[in-house]
């Protein structure tokens, strides 16, 4: 199996990739101008944080042995007895761990003090995902929700995408609104990098679920038939999501839009994030074209329900996990990954309560520990930016910089003078237009 | 003498600059502002939230000219600016007081 080796050296580098940049971008277009760079750093921090921190002790709270909720932290802490030849399996796995923190940075937009954010995403990390990873993707009898409950999640619609949805969530409701929400304009700054993003992060997530093949017996037959339709049903379930999106939109609200395609691509691949080894490829267009739509709908909740959830994190992610790993009881075919036959196959509606159960779980995990997590932080070190500086911007606030220097004359040509003259001790330049008849 | 001051559509700013050339304009100030009239702006809709965007982008022209050119100078913006459609800008004129060419201190109509 060198094949699959070298095969995982590059799904590994393409989920990483996920993030930075390419979450980066699509979270980073959407916000304003003022705190883009914020919104990136947001990101990137995460990444240096929780892979670290993943390599310490997330491989082995993990995949280091049983246990129902996580295994111990110890047992191979600091991959203490791990050959380098399965470091790239633990290099896999914290790729996840790095954006399933990061995803939630988009709900915080604009107001969420840095240091309150270096301190949630490790103690979140610890607390909730690296115990999400073993309930779901270690499989052990005793795990909560692979193995107890049996609910089946090839890639992480549980541990990635609801965890990621709820903790946004929470996370907002104790964040409060940003100053002028909803009344004031917020609307995207850059949505040709939110395109790029969303381009990217569909590349990247060919990594994320072809790579979370699990072999059995046969490896060598499994391995081509298992990535075929992992391949297929995450591309088609995009495509159709991108559809779903854009027609749900254009019967709301009359245009479709770019940032709709967009969001399209990322609701898909949300959804058929854990149903991509389970269903055959009209499941997954079936999948796809619902989670593009009902996310195309739920964004529109957070009006009607009052709480700022700045990029949709709750409306795509959350959303959209719980619609791929509850249809999974319905779409499911036993030729699949797991070999459960859903509702439209004949196999009734036990493995649609497996799964509406094991969704509800990690609602209930993310939900309530994110919560303890939210509450130390806001009365201890405070998670809100002083009103001045969210005013100001975040980014001038909390990194000393701004994102662009745009000021160009009118003739579309050189530098203004205007912004030459805001640095000093550069030298004076010659303007470039003639002032009134001069 | 007097200033005229336009706001126009960015997008027939080319034919405005070439028309008032030809009629001997050799210098003016120009900047991009932003502003509305009757027309009130327009909706953008982003997931699904309506933004109405009061300001539109406008080019705003200045030109100092001598009190006998300034009929001719708004007659030839507004002919170059003129769509027909609604915001296509407006052209005003103004006294100045004095003027000072910075380079030689000429002062007045030797500094237009």
């Amino acid at each position: 199996m060198d094949g699959y080796y070298a095969f995982m050296l590059i799904a590994t580098a393409f989920v990483l990739m996920m993030t930075v940049p390419a979450l980066a971008l699509f979270y980073g277009g959407m916000s304003r101008s003022k705190s883009v760079l914020n919104m990136m750093m947001m990101s990137y921090v995460a990444a240096a944080i929780v892979g670290i921190l993943y390599v310490a002790i997330g491989w082995s709270m993990g995949f280091g042995g049983d246990g129902t909720i996580f295994a111990n932290p110890f047992e191979l802490l600091w991959l203490d007895g791990v050959s380098t030849g399965d470091y790239i399996f633990v290099m896999f796995q914290m790729t996840f761990a790095i954006i399933t923190a990061a995803l939630i940075s988009g709900a915080v937009a604009d107001r969420l003090k840095f240091s309150a954010w270096v301190v949630f995403v490790p103690l979140w990390a610890v607390i909730v995902y690296f115990p999400m990873a073993h309930m779901v993707f270690s499989c052990t009898d005793d795990s909560l929700i692979c193995g107890r409950i049996g609910a089946q999640d090839y890639a992480g619609g549980t541990a990635v995408h609801i965890n990621a949805g709820v903790a946004a969530l929470v996370l907002v409701v104790l964040l409060g609104k940003r100053i002028g929400w909803p009344k004031e304009q917020m609307r995207p700054h850059n949505l040709t990098l939110t395109m790029l993003g969303a381009g990217l992060l569909w590349m990247g997530w060919y990594g994320f679920n072809v790579g979370s093949i699990v072999f059995g017996d046969d490896p060598e037959t499994q391995f081509p038939l298992e990535t075929g339709r992992t391949f297929a049903t995450t591309t088609l379930a995009t495509m159709a999501a991108i559809i779903g999106w854009l027609v749900v939109e254009r019967l709301l609200h009359k245009k479709a839009t770019s940032l709709g395609a967009a969001s399209g691509i990322v609701a898909g691949l949300v959804a058929i994030t854990p149903a991509t080894g389970a269903v055959n490829l009209s499941g997954a267009v079936a999948i796809g074209l619902i989670a593009g739509g009902v996310c195309a709908w739920a964004v529109g909740l957070k009006y009607k329900l009052g709480y700022d959830d700045s990029l949709d994190v709750v409306g795509v992610h959350l959303v959209g996990g719980i619609i791929g790993t509850i249809l999974i009881g319905v779409f499911s075919t036993s030729e699949g990954a797991g070999g459960i036959d859903g509702l439209v196959y004949g196999g009734g509606f036990g493995s649609l309560g497996d799964q509406t159960l094991g969704a509800l779980v990690a609602v209930a995990y993310s939900g309530v520990l994110t919560l303890v997590i939210g509450l130390a932080i806001k009365y201890t070190i405070g998670l809100r930016l002083d009103e001045e500086d969210e005013v100001n911007g975040i980014d001038l606030a909390e990194h000393g910089e701004t994102a662009y220097d745009l000021h160009t004359s009118a003739s579309g040509g050189g530098k203004s003078v205007l912004a030459a003259s805001t640095v000093s001790p550069a030298p004076v330049g010659k303007p470039s237009t003639e002032g009134a008849n001069a | 003498m007097k200033l005229v001051t336009a706001v126009i559509k960015p997008h027939t700013w080319e034919d405005v600059r070439s028309a008032l050339e030809t009629v001997g304009v050799t210098g003016m100030t120009v900047s991009e502002v932003s502003g509305y009239g009757r027309q009130k702006g327009h909706t953008e809709v982003y997931r699904g939230a309506e933004y109405d965007i009061a300001l539109v982008p406008k080019i705003r022209i200045e030109i100092a000219v001598d009190d006998a050119d300034a009929e001719e100078v708004v007659a030839t913006i507004v002919a170059a600016a003129q769509t027909g459609r609604i915001g296509d800008g407006k052209v005003w004129t103004s006294t100045i007081d004095s003027v000072v060419r910075v380079r030689t201190g000429e002062r007045d109509e030797g500094a237009i």
